[in-house]
């Protein structure tokens, strides 16, 4: 399995870590996982909203530091 | 010490005046020599295609001749770089040439790749070269009447060409007199109308003013030309009598066959602006993976920051600055009105309402762009 991606959008106003994670997570394979770093709490909310609808996996969220790890897996 | 800086473009041009400025001595004594490889004569002002796809201006006033506008002791080929040994220190030029380094600096840029979405190419019009430019403004010539729809991709460079197109086709239509004929829709990537908070909550009720219809988490899919539809990532459609589009950018293709970063974004330290894991290679500009603005001004802050680092570098043994993120974005709200935004790694925009003032600052700055590449402003 591949290595799990980290993208560091901390300090990231724009194009913001949502913009960067669909820039991505658009050149990933199908079952690629990732974790996008953020200092924006927007990220909580407006990443797994995005994820969900677009239908991959919101693994989860945690924060440490100021810091937000949002893991995600691609599924199409 | 050999710099070699691969792309003639805004970051790589201002860089290597910035550098031939600083070591004037150094170039002259033979102890420091500045080379850049690019694949045009041309150098382009980009911003300036905004314009043309309007008539605003007309191609010839886009372009100056590379050669003219670098300092005396850069030499200068116009013979793109084709392969990359980063670990013998060269760069291979497709005429085969090979430049021996001690610095390089990446500067390739990014460009649009229409082709990612399926019916894009042959069904949408766009404004990020002069062919489709100039397409484009043939088409809004063309055009009667209908339903105008803006979507894009991502990442894009110029992250405020989505906005700034759709206040010049408001203030178009107007101008025609068939503003009432006809329907714009935007379309954005996530839940508001722009990446930057503040510039989404001024554009947002702007657009409700103006009668222009929003819809957001829209990322383009594909391009249903017979149907007339846009097809998204999140399931949605939307009909188009006129699709207007900001295509999905890459780095430069060499960049990916030489293994320099996935998609051709080389991955880069934000401050101090090295590759990652090299210490004598830099990326500046569109091409690095930083998670900022793919914008002018971006690669021509980088450039003043590596410019006095690499001197630095040579004169003291070290460098001596970090580049804080620090952008400056023109934001053009129609024909004759703007504003701008300007950030950095810790500090968010906060733009005022449009002015007419600003509109002309950006009008003059579109002539005043040629003193900025020579290094000067």
């Amino acid at each position: 399995m591949a290595e799990k991606q980290v993208i560091d959008a901390r300090g990231s106003f724009c194009p913001g870590p949502l913009m960067e994670l669909i820039g991505w997570i658009k050149m990933a394979q199908i079952g690629d996982e990732m974790e996008l770093l953020s200092t924006d709490k927007g990220s909580v909310a407006d990443v797994p909203e995005w994820i969900k609808k677009v239908g991959h996996e919101y693994q989860g969220a945690r924060e440490e530091a100021g810091v937000w790890h949002i893991a995600v897996k691609k599924l199409k | 010490m050999k710099i070699l800086i691969i792309g003639g473009g805004m970051g790589g041009t201002i860089l290597a005046n910035n550098l031939a400025r600083r070591l004037t001595p150094e170039l002259k004594s033979g102890k420091a020599k500045i080379t850049m490889l690019t694949a045009s004569e041309k150098h382009m002002y980009q911003p300036g295609l905004l314009y043309l796809a309007f008539g605003r201006v007309t191609p010839d006033e886009l372009y100056k001749d590379q050669a003219s506008l670098l300092e005396p002791g850069i030499t200068l080929f116009v013979d793109p770089a084709e392969e990359f040994l980063l670990d013998q220190n060269q760069v291979k030029s497709k005429s085969g040439k090979t430049f021996d380094y001690d610095v390089l600096v990446i500067a390739t840029g990014s460009r649009p790749v229409p082709e990612l979405i399926p019916g894009l190419a042959e069904h949408g019009q766009s404004f990020y070269t002069e062919e489709t430019a100039i397409k484009m403004f043939r088409a809004l010539q063309a055009f009667q009447g209908g339903r105008v729809v803006i979507a894009m991709g991502v990442p894009h460079k110029c992250p405020m060409a989505p906005l700034e197109i759709t206040f010049m086709l408001h203030d178009y239509f107007k101008d025609r007199g068939i503003r009432d004929k006809v329907q714009l829709h935007y379309t954005y990537p996530i839940g508001r109308v722009h990446s930057l908070e503040n510039v989404a909550k001024w554009a947002a009720p702007e657009f409700d003013r103006l009668g222009i219809t929003v819809e957001t988490l829209f990322n383009l899919k594909e391009v249903d030309g017979n149907a007339k539809l846009l097809k998204s990532e999140e399931g949605t459609e939307t009909p188009f009598d006129l699709l207007i589009s900001v295509p999905a950018h890459r780095g430069m293709e060499v960049l990916e066959k030489n293994k320099l970063g996935a998609g051709g974004w080389i991955p880069t330290n934000r401050h101090q602006l090295n590759m990652e894991g090299r210490k004598n290679v830099f990326a500046i500009g569109d091409t690095t993976n930083i998670p900022i603005s793919k914008a002018g001004s971006t690669a021509h802050f980088e450039a003043e920051v590596l410019g006095e680092n690499i001197a630095a570098m040579i004169k003291l043994g070290a460098p001596v600055r970090d580049y804080d993120g620090k952008v400056f974005c023109f934001i053009e709200a129609g024909k004759d009105r703007a504003t701008y935004a300007m950030f950095d790694y810790l500090n968010p925009p906060d733009p005022r309402p449009p002015t007419k003032a600003v509109h002309w600052f950006k009008t003059a700055y579109n002539k005043l762009y040629w003193i900025s590449a020579r290094g000067l402003l």
